[in-house]
């Protein structure tokens, strides 16, 4: 076995054919993880006792005879910012150092009710605010691809387990491109899902309307089987869609042939020049596969970054107002009062990225600002969401790049707000307009970072996305 | 939008926040430039489009309610497990009346 490069159907084969049990499976993952865990400072937490836990039942079922789920047996490393009952949770916060929630998301009680082995807890930008992992209150993290280098973010952790081979599958959060962006610095296969796919019952608020829990992995058959598990409507959370799951294997092998794909002309002009070279190479497999590619526009591109950092700020103003120092979380020592606990609890538990985007997002919904800014974000919303359906009129799906540049360096855009917000210009117009996008490798640049291409579908279309994104990986995209 | 250092402290007694003086200093500046940034959206003419303030589906969702089911909630000990400081089944928080 072969930890590093596993995916879950040759854990599944390997558990049958007896080659390894679940529980051997989860010793070695653990222990290779955290041999591993000092070049990238990916995982925050282990969970060793769980994890062994949840193997023995997969075991169990396997000498029983029974069937042991979809993700029977395979290691899994979940973002520190969806809650795992008992597992410390820290969104990579002082804020919630010790925080042991009392209850487990649901996209992880359906991800352990099939049979996958939590190894532990992925680091992430604080609160999952921001595009390289340098905001995690733990140190940022590495990319294994180059370790000089940021894996992106807020998902940071997640990609960089599943790129380092220390678990085979991963859960991520996307509300900009906090999925999509790591992905492809860290030459993975990551998926943001349609809103509403997946319950956020359990996934730390952010921004509420661009919330997305997805799955990260090494082959696109494998985020496949991690959205099939984790998707479908859940009571808990009232923007769950009721919309069928459908099997996304029934119509994966297909051909792609005379699919309609577009090149929005928006989305190619600043690119890095090697970046758009590849993007063009993948362009080129998916055409040899008898894709139909032309042009499309979407003209109000140029104003998402602008609505998305008064929607998501404002939406992060509220959200965080229940970190008060009472019920959970940091509790300043040396305040008197109330009023005095609630700001030095805040002002000392916070780091520097989310107290810019609370007062940011204060100040667009103070009194006298809400129709400047707020209300004339949402109404944009509404005209980047109707680019979107009218390019669908024309085209099945949208192939774009993910980010403008590949991985940078640690430390060399820290200091630049605006600039580190306008290099999300491609992930954030798909999460405004709540469609499914991912992000498939296609190659890498002539240093060796890989390169992301995004697929992005209408609403609901994750089938066609996979589809897709399969039969480019079969025809051997990820290298193009 | 050009805030000073004065509008940076009225916004973060509405957050209820403590900033440092540097951190007051610098928020000014990064917030100004934010926001003269966002202005760009005042070239787009909106008149008459709806504000998006759910992501709704044209595919007629209905109204996602469930049945009033009585569900068994967090115990005391739970809820008040993660509290920093709890007394006798309490959250406990500085005084707020003076007698």
């Amino acid at each position: 076995m072969n930890i590093a490069t596993l995916t879950i159907a040759e854990v599944q084969n390997g558990l049958r054919a007896k080659q390894f049990s679940a529980v051997e499976l989860a010793t070695e993952a653990l222990r290779f993880g955290q041999a591993e865990n000092g070049k990238t400072n990916a995982y925050l937490t282990f969970s060793d006792e769980r994890a062994l836990a949840a193997a023995a039942r997969v075991d169990a079922k396997l000498a029983a005879g029974e069937p042991i789920g979809a993700l029977g047996g395979v290691p899994v490393a979940v973002k520190d910012v969806i809650v795992t009952k008992g597992l410390r949770t820290t969104c990579g916060s002082k804020m919630l150092g010790k925080f042991l929630p009392p209850y487990d998301a649901t996209a992880v009680e359906r991800l352990e009710a099939a049979g996958g082995v939590i190894l532990g807890k992925a680091n992430c930008d604080e609160f999952a605010m921001g595009s390289s992992n340098e905001n995690s209150a733990y140190g940022p993290v590495r990319n294994p691809v180059a370790l000089d280098r940021v894996p992106g973010g807020s998902s940071g952790g997640s990609a960089a387990v599943v790129a380092q081979g220390t678990a085979v599958v991963s859960l991520g959060s996307d509300t900009g491109g906090s999925i999509r962006q790591p992905a492809s610095f860290c030459g993975c296969v990551g998926v943001t899902p349609t809103y509403g796919r997946v319950s956020r019952y359990g996934l730390v608020a952010f921004a509420s309307s661009l919330d997305h829990i997805g799955p990260f992995s090494r082959t696109v058959a494998d985020s496949a089987t991690v959205l099939q598990t984790i998707a479908g409507r859940d009571d808990r959370d009232a923007t769950s869609a009721l919309h069928a799951v459908p099997d996304y294997f029934a119509t994966m092998g297909e051909s792609v042939k005379g699919l309609r794909l577009g090149l929005p002309k928006e989305y190619f002009a600043g690119l890095a020049p090697e970046t758009g070279d590849r993007i063009m190479a993948g362009v080129e497999v998916l055409k040899k596969l008898g894709c139909e590619v032309s042009e499309v526009s979407l003209p109000h591109t140029e104003y998402a970054i602008a609505a998305y950092y008064i929607i998501c700020t404002a939406e992060v103003s509220a959200n965080l107002s229940r970190f008060d120092g009472v019920r959970f979380g940091h509790r300043s020592a040396k305040s008197d009062t109330l009023a005095d606990l609630y700001k030095n609890s805040r002002g000392e538990g916070f780091g520097a990225e989310v107290k810019r985007r609370i007062m940011l997002g204060t100040y667009v919904l103070s009194h006298g600002y809400y129709d400047a800014y707020y209300l004339k974000a949402q109404k944009v919303r509404n005209l980047l969401t109707q680019d979107f359906a009218k390019a669908f009129e024309q085209v099945d799906a949208l192939i774009t790049p993910v980010s403008p540049f590949p991985a940078f360096k640690i430390g060399e855009k820290v200091n630049d707000p605006i600039q580190m917000y306008l290099s999300d210009i491609y992930t954030i117009t798909g999460s405004l307009a709540g469609i499914p996008c991912m992000s498939v490798p296609c190659g890498a640049t002539a240093e060796g970072l890989p390169v992301g291409m995004q697929i992005l579908t209408k609403h609901f279309a994750e089938d066609t996305m996979f589809r897709l994104a399969h039969q480019y990986e079969k025809a051997g995209g990820f290298t193009a | 939008m050009k805030l000073t250092e004065e509008n940076v402290r009225y916004v973060a007694g509405l957050a209820n926040l403590t900033l440092s003086e540097s951190e007051i200093h610098q928020y000014a500046d990064e917030l100004s430039n934010i926001l003269t940034y966002v202005d760009k959206l005042n070239e787009l003419d909106t008149t008459g489009v709806e504000p998006m303030a759910q992501v709704l589906f044209a595919a007629g969702d209905p109204a996602s309610l469930r049945e009033g089911v009585q569900r068994t909630p967090l115990t005391n000990a739970e809820a008040l497990g993660n509290a920093p400081l709890a007394t006798g089944g309490y959250f406990k928080v500085p005084k707020v009346i003076e007698r």
